[in-house]
């Protein structure tokens, strides 16, 4: 496999007007007006009913004609349940997303994704673990645990895997990316043995949650979540433009990116500590929901081309539209309960992958 | 049982063997008993039962069978006493040769035991195996003790028993008939990371919301499962139950942590905090005691009912032999 340049063609349905500066524009502002749409429907829709009619009075944009108290309620129905959902789904879409990009960018290997190389898994022991052993540990002393113990756990669990990896595939001041994917693999393997085993040891009410923690879920947001999961979003953005070229010229190896001036070393340690960071938080507040970090990059390389620079941002963006339509779904189709997230979008990400499988076939040698 | 056959059937297994001699000793002779799976299974002795589910266990105990107990399951947590005893791992996962390896004469499991593959290696292993009735309803309780009664030659001390938690009834029935506007219930099972997971139908809490005269606010849906935080809004709650369990780890659900959530904060629960939580083991266990559970259950979630409770607390009378 030589590449992502080489192994995503101009696809039949993509016109190579789309990678113009016209054409950036138009497709940036495209996917702008369809998050927005999207946003305006999943605010739109949910377990508590709010009529269309009554949201704009809701949302303050008009006076309201109805009863004060039908107002109260559905103003904070809005905003404090549905508006931080949209709000956090938006930022946590967008962050598997550009993690999937950057990562795939990184391994050079279009199949990429953190749930592969063991940075979800890393955070799913970390959280299970929190869910089982917790209980038994803090029983002593403590009154009541801090809410943000999980997501802490899973959080630095990733990250913890990230490092680990890390030392692992570095030698001598040089990250094998080679060692570093297969790593992933082996580390995966052992965090699920460990979950495994915890599952083994749970309670009922504990497999419980490990199961539906495992499967991913957007409930329970709040402003003050969102605050906290937002700055990763603006890291990424920060940081795109440093390292959109780079990544972009290791597509030719590193050898070739080195000589042209990018300094790789940097750039994967750049590109990983964001990765990770910006999957720990993802794992930490939603659990681990797999397919759109491969299924949105791929998509966008199909239609905009390999480059990084306008990859990464439009990404997030789809990234964003897809995971807020599942979840718009997953807690509307089977309400008062919620599916879980991770179930829909693998219903939706796994046949579009065999798609894509299937037409690249023949230009990967497979 | 002659010592010939005996000698014969020491050759095909062991197992078998041992069953025959522990037969010999303490057979009550044969009783026919349909369970829950619509099968008669013959029974002639429980000199050594295993006993699978809490409940189960439970029973067994009030019978005063507790010596014939050769090996429990994990969910077998009361009485204390009872976790000393063997374990044969969760319910659900059962192993027919750990089971099998306490060399039981009487195996009673509760509905919703498992694996199947597992019950139909216990069952061609030729122990008798009966599949107690649970559901979720004072009825299951008292048919659930008539039948571990008759399987284990306890007819007496079981009608007995099944009288008292009848009569535990008939009060918690009595004491009902006070409630003039019955409280929508919310059973929150676990609240992690500010995600409820919570009791639809056909589950313990759901039948003990029912058995205290309350009204469980989810009939959408069976068993446990997370709920979107605006159904919690939509479902109007007047009272979050939930239950107590060792210690406050992450999962533990308080009050404090359930009302700081902006879609409780929204329920008819919220502005008096009415916040129920109970012991676990008692209030979901459906055995003997739950007649109880359910008369606390009540007088918690309708104070005015409390001055006819004491006047009608249960004058339980020990069924000893």
């Amino acid at each position: 496999m030589s590449g992502i340049a080489t192994a995503m063609p101009p696809a039949r349905w993509g016109s190579v007007w789309w990678r113009s500066t016209q054409g950036g524009v138009m497709l940036t502002a495209l996917l702008l007006l369809l998050l927005l749409a999207t946003a305006l429907i999943a605010a739109s829709i949910g377990a508590a009913g709010i009529p269309l009619a009554r949201l704009p009075a809701a949302l303050g944009l008009w006076p309201s004609h109805a009863d004060p108290s039908t107002l109260a309620r559905d103003q904070l129905v809005l905003w404090s349940v549905r508006l931080p959902r949209v709000a956090i789904t938006i930022i946590i879409g967008a962050l598997l997303a550009a993690s999937g990009a950057i990562m795939q960018g990184l391994f050079r290997n279009p199949l990429a994704d953190p749930a592969l190389v063991g940075v979800s898994s890393g955070g799913a022991l970390a959280a299970a673990a929190t869910i089982v052993v917790g209980d038994r540990l803090l029983a002593a002393g403590q009154t009541a645990l801090p809410f943000e113990l999980l997501p802490a756990a899973a959080f630095l669990g990733s990250l913890a895997t990230t490092f680990i990896l890390h030392r692992i595939a570095t030698r001598e001041n040089r990250t094998s990316i080679a060692v570093f994917l297969l790593g992933g693999l082996a580390i995966a393997a052992l965090a699920n043995a460990g979950i495994g085993l915890l599952v083994f040891a749970a309670d009922d009410r504990q497999l419980r949650d490990i199961t539906f923690w495992l499967l991913g879920s957007l409930g329970g947001a709040t402003w003050e979540k969102v605050a906290i999961v937002a700055p990763f979003l603006l890291g990424l953005l920060i940081v795109t433009p440093f390292i959109a070229r780079g990544l972009d010229l290791l597509v030719l190896g590193e050898a070739e990116a080195f000589h042209m001036g990018v300094e790789v070393e940097r750039l994967k340690r750049l590109s990983i500590v964001l990765v990770s960071a910006m999957t720990g938080a993802a794992v930490a507040f939603a659990g681990v929901i797999g397919f759109v970090g491969i299924v949105v990059p791929h998509l966008l390389r199909l239609i905009i081309g390999p480059g990084h620079r306008r990859l990464l941002p439009s990404s997030a963006c789809a990234g964003a539209i897809l995971l807020l339509a599942a979840d718009t779904c997953a807690r509307t189709i089977a309400a008062p309960a919620e599916v879980p997230i991770g179930v829909l979008t693998a219903i939706v990400g796994a046949p579009f992958f065999l798609v894509i499988l299937l037409r690249q076939r023949s230009l990967v040698g497979l | 049982m002659r010592p010939v056959a005996i000698a014969r059937r020491f050759l095909h297994t062991g197992i078998l063997a041992c069953l025959a001699v522990t037969m010999s000793l303490t057979a009550h002779g044969d009783t026919v008993l349909k369970d829950a799976t619509g099968r008669n299974v013959t029974v002639n002795d429980a000199s050594r039962i295993v006993s699978v589910g809490g409940a189960v266990t439970e029973i067994l105990y009030a019978l005063g069978k507790e010596n014939n107990i050769v090996g429990v399951d994990t969910t077998s947590l009361y009485p204390r006493a009872a976790t000393g005893k063997p374990s044969v791992g969760y319910m659900r996962q059962l192993s027919a040769e750990g089971v099998l390896g306490l060399k039981p004469s009487l195996i009673l499991a509760i509905e919703g035991s498992g694996t199947k593959e597992t019950l139909g290696v216990l069952q061609s292993a030729g122990v008798p195996l009966v599949v107690v009735p649970d559901s979720y309803t004072g009825d299951g309780i008292v048919e659930k003790i008539r039948i571990i009664a008759r399987a284990t030659g306890a007819v007496e001390r079981g009608e007995c028993l099944a009288a008292r938690v009848r009569a535990d009834l008939d009060m918690l029935g009595k004491l009902e008939t006070g409630i003039t506007k019955s409280k929508r219930v919310m059973f929150v099972l676990s609240f992690v990371s500010g995600k409820a997971m919570v009791s639809g139908t056909k589950t313990a809490a759901d039948g003990i919301i029912r058995m205290a005269g309350a009204e469980n606010v989810i009939t959408s849906y069976e068993g446990y499962k997370q709920i979107s935080d605006e159904a919690v809004i939509a479902a109007r709650p007047d009272v979050v139950l939930t239950m107590e369990r060792g210690g406050p780890g992450p999962a533990t659900v308080t009050s404090d942590a359930v009302f700081a959530h902006p879609a409780f904060a929204a329920t008819p629960a919220a502005p008096n905090r009415a916040f129920l939580s109970m012991e676990g083991l008692y209030m979901l266990g459906f055995g003997p005691r739950s007649a109880q559970a359910a008369r606390d259950l009540a007088v918690s979630l309708y104070p005015e009912l409390k001055p006819k409770a004491a006047d009608t607390a249960a004058a339980a009378a020990t069924c000893a032999e």
